[in-house]
């Protein structure tokens, strides 16, 4: 629940930067500065890592809930509500490799040196060298893939184990799930391909 | 067949009939908490009767140990009763009472049940939908948020509380919930997966059982200050029943073996609302509920051309017209008509198939038709009442009853009889209880619909807690029943002799193709219409088929093991004996009524003729060993409230 | 019509099993699934052999017995039934069907295809019940609206048959034990120890050794009752509702 609010607050600062370089440079001067913040980042870490620790918990118990000696020999054909919600383990696991990458690029230039009183590298730039590598452009529309089908179950699921959920709220929390994993999707793909796009134009230009 | 006319005492008690069961609790002895601690009972079988006994008993404070042969208290039988349980609420205020209740309950039953044990039934019903509500029982309600009711054969009230078609697995799961409570408390302890195979006698009194462990082949003993019989009928000693595949007699039979009578074997109840048999695989048949009656109409077409038609499938059951319809209930039975009890139905059902009537490729099945109530009531409300039931029968046969009819035809379902047991619900063994469908005590010759489950929960939530404490107020100074006692390593002896010689015969016969042949011949000569000369010649059929069970029966496997083949064919051995009994009774008794039929007994128009003069009366057999014929005993049956008439359900 | 059967023989919980092939023919449409295995069983006790175990009893879909993971869906091919109401015109003639018991590290194997349940009954032993005794109240003293006693009967048309388990992934009981807590709670009698219920419940279901809900849907896919994964999100609510309290 509030990973996903933090997606959508990641989606819309970095929507800034596709507007325009100075919007995006206040939005990081102001998430830099603002106290508030700054006392949710430890929480939103801490939430991440017992979200992680959890979810290896529960994959452990969910493995020895049938392990490996009791597998079935034909695999199940059962209908279930999304491929996704059978494989979140594994979107978990790529999102998280995938993350550790996303760091090296931006948080460990940016966050990590104003933390340590150092001057951070001009972010709007950053984006702009990091995203002029098309491989790097399309290892990052593979993880936002992955996000998508991990918050395309995610997001009704959340409900369904917190309890806020019934026979009518399910197609509708489902529906919700798929347009919300959708815009995160579509939101953070447009900003490698409009970096991508706008390097091409220059190269095109200066050419 | 020696006829031993002794009076068996049946323990009723004085006093006006409305009276009888309050005087029988004042004046009957109780056992103080502190006592009932050192009690042990045992309870075998886990249905209605056996959990509601299980469970109050523990909750009294008795310590119960209770056994099933599922692998849960849940599996019982009982939990496949579909249309409901009926009580004297009067919450319709259609004028319904105790008393109309235990009315219609004896003429249902033709006269030939207990006036005092019906009565009894009748007034503690309504303690039984206050028990299940409470333990969370989902009866299906009007909008105005109280309990609604339906209407079923033999009544013309509605008195029959309902959880849409699952009331018996419902009422089961209240019963074992009330179990499992006291499971967790530590007063009841369950054994699962155990068969009784053997009950032990000590100085003449029950004091525990013999146990096969189904999973492991392991013959345990379990001792108790009294052993409660709670193991159903013997409806599948004709193999295709709407029974579950593992109900059978073989504890009931082993009792009376030991001494139990054995009372009005004939009375076997064949349901008209099933359907209908397929092929030679057939391994059990469905029942639909009698609540099905109360809006289908049944029917046959009246002409024989559209019968050839229907079987050739050159027509549509649907495509014949209303006036070529023959609503033969309706046309017989005006004042009840499609809601007359089950036996009248299944006969009148027989008589147009014989008739050749029939309208399935077998000529074994008439039409049970929803067109008409669906156009009157619209298709939602019928998928409300029904909807489990039109989808289980769709299931089944493909074939979709919101369009056409359905097929049905009579099964057998119910046994009236049972062990013989008098007003306690003890049987001729002293500590020796029987109760549900294991006794014999208040259908007479035919049950109601929704009666059975009214029964066994009453029996064992409402009679027997407060008749069992009599019995051991005057046990409390007998110490733990020790089972290193002779007769335990007696009876288990005899057990493991009985198992080692089926295993010995090693012939070529599957136990089920041997259970065919015996289902063959009780429904052809002891199924819906009986006759002298067929009933001898069933006995003389059965005696083959034992002849081949003892010399050609096939037992794979081994006994220290999983072993369902071992466990079929013990329980064939009992079946066995059990037809003869069936057959014997159904000999002796030359009247027609309830459940049995006898041609020579009937009226010019073929209704069933009863034979108040010659046959008031209780049989109870009593087992004089394996070459002997077993003795007659008779119970006469007296009626001071009823008066006598022969049943009409015309007007 | 003919099947090539592949079944899971196994000769008790400790011995190691392994798939056998039958043949068997002759198989009218009509005939259910459980039918067909009483047909080769008939056969196999003929041939000397020993026949295939598998748990049934009623046959008619409402006990709970039958079990059985047919060709890699738990009670076959078919939507909303048992095994037992499995029918073989659901298959196709010539067809190889593979036979397996429920697998779940909470349901350890009897023999060949039966399996020990006694988990389910140990569950609601922890808390499926209410606790009342004696003498109650009338039965129409508390309305109960139409709408919540319809809702709780289509929670306690649970048949106790453990597909759900069977099914799911991570070998959850989830359904199973919504589908009681559930039931109890949509009624006034069963709210008093809604709270306790569903904390006994859930602690037992844990120490048994079933895995955790990942909301597949599977359970509710199969339940042959259709039980809906929303009393599984009612259970979730009684659950936290309870641990909020403590």
């Amino acid at each position: 629940m509030f990973l996903l609010v933090f997606v959508a607050l990641h989606l819309a600062l970095n929507l800034a930067a596709v507007v325009s370089a100075d919007l995006y440079r206040q939005a990081c001067e102001f998430m830099d500065t603002n106290i508030l913040v700054k006392i949710m980042v430890p929480v939103l870490a801490l939430g991440f890592i017992v979200h992680i620790l959890f979810s290896i918990f529960v994959e452990f118990k969910n493995w020895t809930g049938r392990p490996a000696e009791m597998r079935y020999a034909v695999p199940c054909k059962t209908k279930v509500s999304s491929w996704a919600s059978k494989n979140m383990f594994v979107l978990g696991v790529i999102v998280v490799l995938f993350l550790v990458l996303h760091f090296t690029h931006f948080w460990m230039h940016m966050q990590l040196q104003s933390f340590l009183g150092k001057e951070g590298t001009d972010p709007y730039q950053l984006v702009v060298n990091t995203f002029s590598n098309p491989v790097i452009c399309v290892l990052y529309i593979v993880w936002f893939a992955a996000i998508y089908f991990h918050i395309s179950h995610g997001f009704w699921s959340a409900f369904q184990s917190i309890g806020l959920n019934n026979s009518k709220w399910l197609p509708r929390l489902q529906f919700l799930a798929k347009l919300y994993a959708i815009c995160v999707f579509l939101g953070f793909t447009l900003i490698p391909v409009y970096f991508l796009c706008c390097k091409c134009c220059c190269c095109a230009g200066s050419c | 067949m020696a006829d031993i006319e002794t009076k068996l005492n049946s323990g009723i008690p004085e006093g006006p009939l409305a009276e009888k069961w309050t005087n029988y609790k004042s004046h009957v002895r109780v056992v103080n908490p502190n006592n009932k601690r050192k009690l042990d009972i045992i309870v075998v079988g886990t249905g209605l009767a056996g959990a509601s006994a299980a469970a109050t008993l523990g909750e009294l404070g008795y310590n119960v140990k209770v056994f099933c042969i599922s692998d849960s208290p849940r599996r019982a039988h009982s939990i496949a009763a579909q249309g409901g349980i009926n009580a004297a609420k009067n919450y319709q205020n259609d004028n319904d009472s105790v008393y109309r209740l235990f009315y219609d309950t004896i003429k249902g039953g033709d006269y030939r049940a207990r006036e005092a044990n019906v009565y009894r039934l009748a007034e503690v019903s309504n303690l039984i939908i206050d028990k299940c509500v409470a333990q969370g029982v989902p009866f299906a309600r009007e909008y105005g948020g109280l309990l609604a009711n339906r209407s079923f054969g033999g009544a013309q009230v509605s008195r029959t509380f309902y959880a849409r078609g699952q009331t018996g697995q419902q009422l089961l799961l209240g019963a074992y919930a009330s179990l499992n409570r006291q499971i967790a408390a530590g007063k009841v302890k369950s054994y699962v997966r155990r068969e009784m195979l053997d009950l032990v006698v000590i100085d003449g009194k029950a004091r525990g059982i013999i146990c096969r462990n189904l999973v492991t082949g392991e013959i345990e003993r379990y001792g108790a200050h009294a052993v409660v019989l709670a193991t159903g009928g013997y409806g599948n000693t004709y193999f295709l029943s709407t029974n579950a595949m593992n109900c059978n007699c073989s504890a009931a039979l082993q009792c009376y073996r030991k001494g139990a009578y054995f009372a009005n074997p004939c009375f076997v109840q064949i349901h008209p609302t099933c359907i209908p048999v397929h092929g030679e695989q057939q391994s059990k048949l469905t029942l639909m509920s009698e609540s099905l009656r109360n809006d289908g109409r049944i029917w046959v077409p009246k002409k024989l051309e559209d019968v050839e038609k229907l079987r050739k499938k050159q027509i549509k059951p649907s495509q014949i017209p209303e006036e070529d319809r023959d609503y033969y209930l309706e046309r017989r039975y005006p004042a009840f008509g499609n809601l007359v009890p089950r036996d009248v139905a299944s006969r009148a059902a027989k008589e147009r198939c014989d008739a050749g009537y029939g309208v399935n490729e077998t000529g074994l099945a008439v039409f049970l038709d929803f067109a008409e109530p669906i156009k009157r009531l619209g298709r939602k409300v019928i998928e409300e009442r029904y909807g489990n039931l039109f989808q289980m029968y769709e299931k089944i046969t493909d074939v979709n009853p919101y369009e056409e009819p359905m097929q049905i035809f009579p099964a057998i379902h119910y046994t009236m009889g049972g062990i013989w047991v008098d007003y306690s619900l003890m049987t001729t063994i002293p500590g020796l209880y029987a109760l549900g469908e294991a006794n014999f005590s208040d259908h007479g010759g035919n049950r109601l619909g929704a009666s059975a489950l009214m029964q066994g929960l009453a029996d064992g939530y409402y009679v027997l807690p407060y008749t069992i404490g009599d019995y051991l107020s005057h046990e409390i100074l007998t110490p733990k029943i020790d089972t290193n006692h002779p007769a335990f390593k007696e009876a288990e002896d005899a057990v493991k002799a009985k198992i080692e010689k089926v295993f010995k015969v090693k012939g070529s016969q599957p136990v089920d193709a041997l259970h065919k042949k015996l289902g063959n011949i009780m429904w052809e000569y002891v199924g819906m219409a009986r006759n002298e000369a067929g009933l001898k010649k069933a006995l003389g059929l059965i005696e083959e088929v034992r002849k081949e069970y003892e010399t050609d029966v096939k037992v794979p496997g081994e006994n220290n093991e999983f072993n369902q083949e071992l466990e079929k064919a013990v329980r064939f051995g009992d079946f066995l004996d059990m037809a003869k009994l069936i057959t014997l009774d159904a000999l002796n008794r030359g009247e027609s009524c309830g459940g049995h039929f006898r041609e020579e007994s009937q009226t010019e128009e073929g209704e069933a003729k009863r034979d108040d003069e010659h046959y008031m009366y209780v049989s109870a057999w009593e087992y004089r060993g394996e070459k002997e014929e077993p003795a007659l005993h008779k119970e006469p049956l007296n009626y001071e409230e009823v008066k006598l008439s022969t049943r009409n359900y015309k007007d | 019509m003919k099947f090539t059967l592949k079944i899971w023989r196994q000769k008790n919980a400790k011995a190691k099993g392994r798939f056998e092939t039958y043949q068997v023919e002759g198989i009218s449409p009509d005939t259910s699934f459980l039918e067909m295995l009483d047909i080769l069983n008939e056969k196999l006790v003929r041939e000397g052999k020993e026949p295939v175990a598998f748990d049934h009893d009623c046959r008619e879909g409402i006990c709970g017995m039958c079990s059985l993971y047919v060709n890699g869906r738990a009670h076959g091919p078919d939507d909303d039934v048992t095994t037992c109401q499995l029918h073989c015109r659901k298959f196709h003639d010539g067809d190889t069907i593979t036979i397996e018991p429920w697998r779940s590290a909470a349901f350890p194997v009897i023999k060949d295809l039966v399996v020990n349940r006694g988990a389910f009954d140990q569950i609601l032993q922890a808390g499926g019940f209410i606790n009342i005794g004696g003498i109650v109240p009338d039965a129409n003293a508390i309305p109960i609206s139409k709408v919540d006693a319809d809702e709780s009967m289509d929670a306690a048309a649970c048949i106790g048959c453990g597909a759900c388990v069977a099914t799911c992934k991570n070998g959850s009981a989830m359904l199973f034990v919504a589908a009681r807590v559930s039931s109890l709670a949509k009624l006034p009698q069963g709210r008093v120890e809604a709270a306790r219920r569903a904390k006994a419940m859930v602690a037992k279901m844990d120490e048994l050794g079933f895995g955790a809900c990942s909301n597949t849907q599977a359970c509710e896919a199969e339940c042959p009752k259709g039980v809906s994964i929303a009393h599984i999100a009612r259970l979730n609510r009684e659950f936290l509702l309870a641990k909020v309290q403590d």
